[in-house]
């Protein structure tokens, strides 16, 4: 009974068990970045350049058709001009940079739905849209995997001065006049590495989703970075894993549920977190001694 | 004569080209321990800014000297995002960065001086903390503890003793001196006038333009203090571009 629920599906179906390894490595590379973009606020920014990804990925379909390798390096490509030119224009224009992603994001959105809609369907809209989580091919999970291992990686070999960079700017360029730069340029390059693998799962609309509610949701339960990607991290994979099981035994769209799932944590530990959640706020127990 | 710890010739710092710091020249000997007082907006925080190397001056040098090549920073409290989880313990070990760098581990000794640097500034006990939790004086102990492992032979404070009750700024002030004991250049900038009389030796009278530069008592007579209030404040949109000669 618990085998034919929980199991079964995996064991029977080889889309399935491929559904669930590019879950699992989306939460192991996008959990981590999504506590930093938190940690950093720029939250709304990682949102902002999923949707900067698609002109790019349309592109190379446009081109190429449903190519990975086209619409990866055409999405990584946006990804990369967007960051940049919203870094740039902050510095020399007065627009902020928050403004300036609003607008790349908006439209780069249009852009993309245009240019897939030039030569494909209703059809390749939505796979653009909301990903293709169910039909990962082994080119695609090699390059999930890749992510994953490149982010992991960079992210032990930044860890320090990118924690200094966001919690004291001005100490880091007094001990290193260059890392701070150095640092977010490879944090960003890292945003978009995991923007483009969860494009190809989740769609560029969803793409964000298991970056930032696993991390929002591992906000809840400590203080510490740590720990906090390490529960960011169970959160996503948890998700992905019984997004796909409820998508399965549900009839729902596999995509949207994994997201809704995460969403559910998100909502929970709203709710019950034991670093700041709602009810700890609203009966706080009484006062201690000291 | 040796060489001077840090020599300003002709400093200009400018905001947009606007200047903070005006035409500045002069020299702080090895060892110096040194006020730099004005009105807001005058150009002190900017000043030290400039010599951290965190701006670069619009116009003329500031060197380095040989007595001064570990640098240590103390900015005003309100530039750290404090809501960051981080513990005291990962803030104030950070002053080891020049030793442990990148991947280098805290190991016994290390962890050995950090505990030092915390008892020194009173806070043993709060390793655990988050620095969220801190007050503004305890936040500025822990600060402090970093600054004493980055072990610098220049040290700059950007008002260290702000909004910082008696004790804990005659504590840190303790600090200042055991570090001016130990040859250490020091320069700090301060509104606190008193304090600045009785244990700075030597002040930077500064409104935008040096005011006045010398032995403290000097720097800070009734002449000088009112020719640095009469400083204008706001920027002139229609300023024309200076084309002083350097000094």
């Amino acid at each position: 009974m618990i085998h034919d629920t929980l199991i079964a599906p995996f064991v029977e179906f080889a889309f399935m068990r491929r559904a669930l390894v590019g879950a699992l490595a989306l939460a192991l590379g996008g959990a981590p970045v999504g506590v930093f973009l938190m940690l950093r606020r720029m939250s709304l920014t990682g949102d902002a350049m999923a949707h900067a990804i698609l002109p790019g990925a349309a592109i190379g379909f446009l081109v190429y058709g449903l190519s990975l390798p086209a619409m990866t390096l055409g999405g990584l490509a946006a990804g990369f001009a967007v960051a940049l030119l919203a870094g740039l224009v902050a510095r020399v224009t007065v627009l902020r940079e928050d403004a300036s992603l609003a607008a790349f994001y908006l439209v780069s959105l249009a852009l993309g739905v245009v240019i897939v809609s030039l030569k494909g369907s209703n059809v390749d809209l939505l796979h653009v849209l909301f990903g293709t989580v169910l039909a990962l091919d082994d080119a695609t999970l090699y390059l999930l995997a890749s992510v994953a291992t490149v982010t992991l990686a960079a992210l032990a070999l930044i860890y320090r001065p990118l924690a200094l960079e966001c919690a004291d700017p001005n100490f880091l360029r007094s001990v290193s006049p260059r890392a701070g730069g150095i640092v977010h340029l490879i944090f960003l390059a890292l945003v978009v590495l995991n923007l483009v693998a969860g494009f190809h799962a989740l769609g560029t609309l969803l793409a964000v989703g298991l970056m930032m509610l696993p991390a929002a949701t591992a906000r809840f339960w400590s203080a510490d970075v740590t720990i906090m990607t390490i529960v960011a991290v169970a959160v996503g994979a948890v998700s992905g894993y019984a997004g796909l099981v409820l998508s399965y035994h549900a009839g729902l769209p596999a995509g949207p549920t994994i997201i809704l799932v995460a969403g559910g944590f998100y909502l929970i530990s709203l709710v019950a977190g034991s670093a700041g959640g709602l009810a700890r706020s609203l009966w706080p127990g009484r006062h201690l001694e000291a | 004569m040796a060489e001077p710890a840090l020599r300003f010739d002709d400093v200009t710092l400018a905001y947009d080209r606007h200047p903070a710091v005006h035409h500045l020249s002069g020299r702080i000997e090895p060892g110096a321990l040194m006020a730099v007082v004005g009105p807001n907006g005058a150009g002190k925080s900017t000043l030290l800014k400039g010599i951290v190397g965190v701006m670069n001056p619009a116009s003329g040098s500031i060197a380095r000297g040989p007595s001064a090549r570990r640098v240590a920073y103390l900015p005003q409290l309100a530039e750290i995002d404090r809501s960051f989880p981080m513990s005291v313990y990962d803030l104030v070990a950070m002053g080891l960065w020049g030793r442990i760098g990148l991947f280098g581990r805290i190991g016994r000794k290390e962890a050995d001086r950090i505990a030092e640097a915390l008892a020194a500034v009173g806070l043993s006990g709060f390793e655990r903390r988050p620095i969220g939790t801190l007050s503004g004086g305890q936040m500025q102990r822990a600060l402090f503890a970093r600054l004493l492992l980055q072990d610098a032979e220049l040290i700059l404070l950007d008002e260290p003793f702000a909004a910082i009750d008696a004790r804990t700024s005659a504590d840190l002030l303790d600090l200042v001196r055991r570090w001016h004991g130990e040859k250490r250049t020091i320069v700090a900038v301060l509104h606190d006038m008193d304090l600045v009389r009785r244990a700075f030796p030597e002040t930077l009278l500064i409104a935008r333009e040096p005011v006045a530069w010398g032995e403290t008592a000097a720097a800070l007579a009734p002449e000088n203090m009112l020719k640095a209030r009469r400083m204008i404040e706001a920027f002139d949109p229609n300023a024309h571009a200076c084309h002083r000669d350097a000094a």
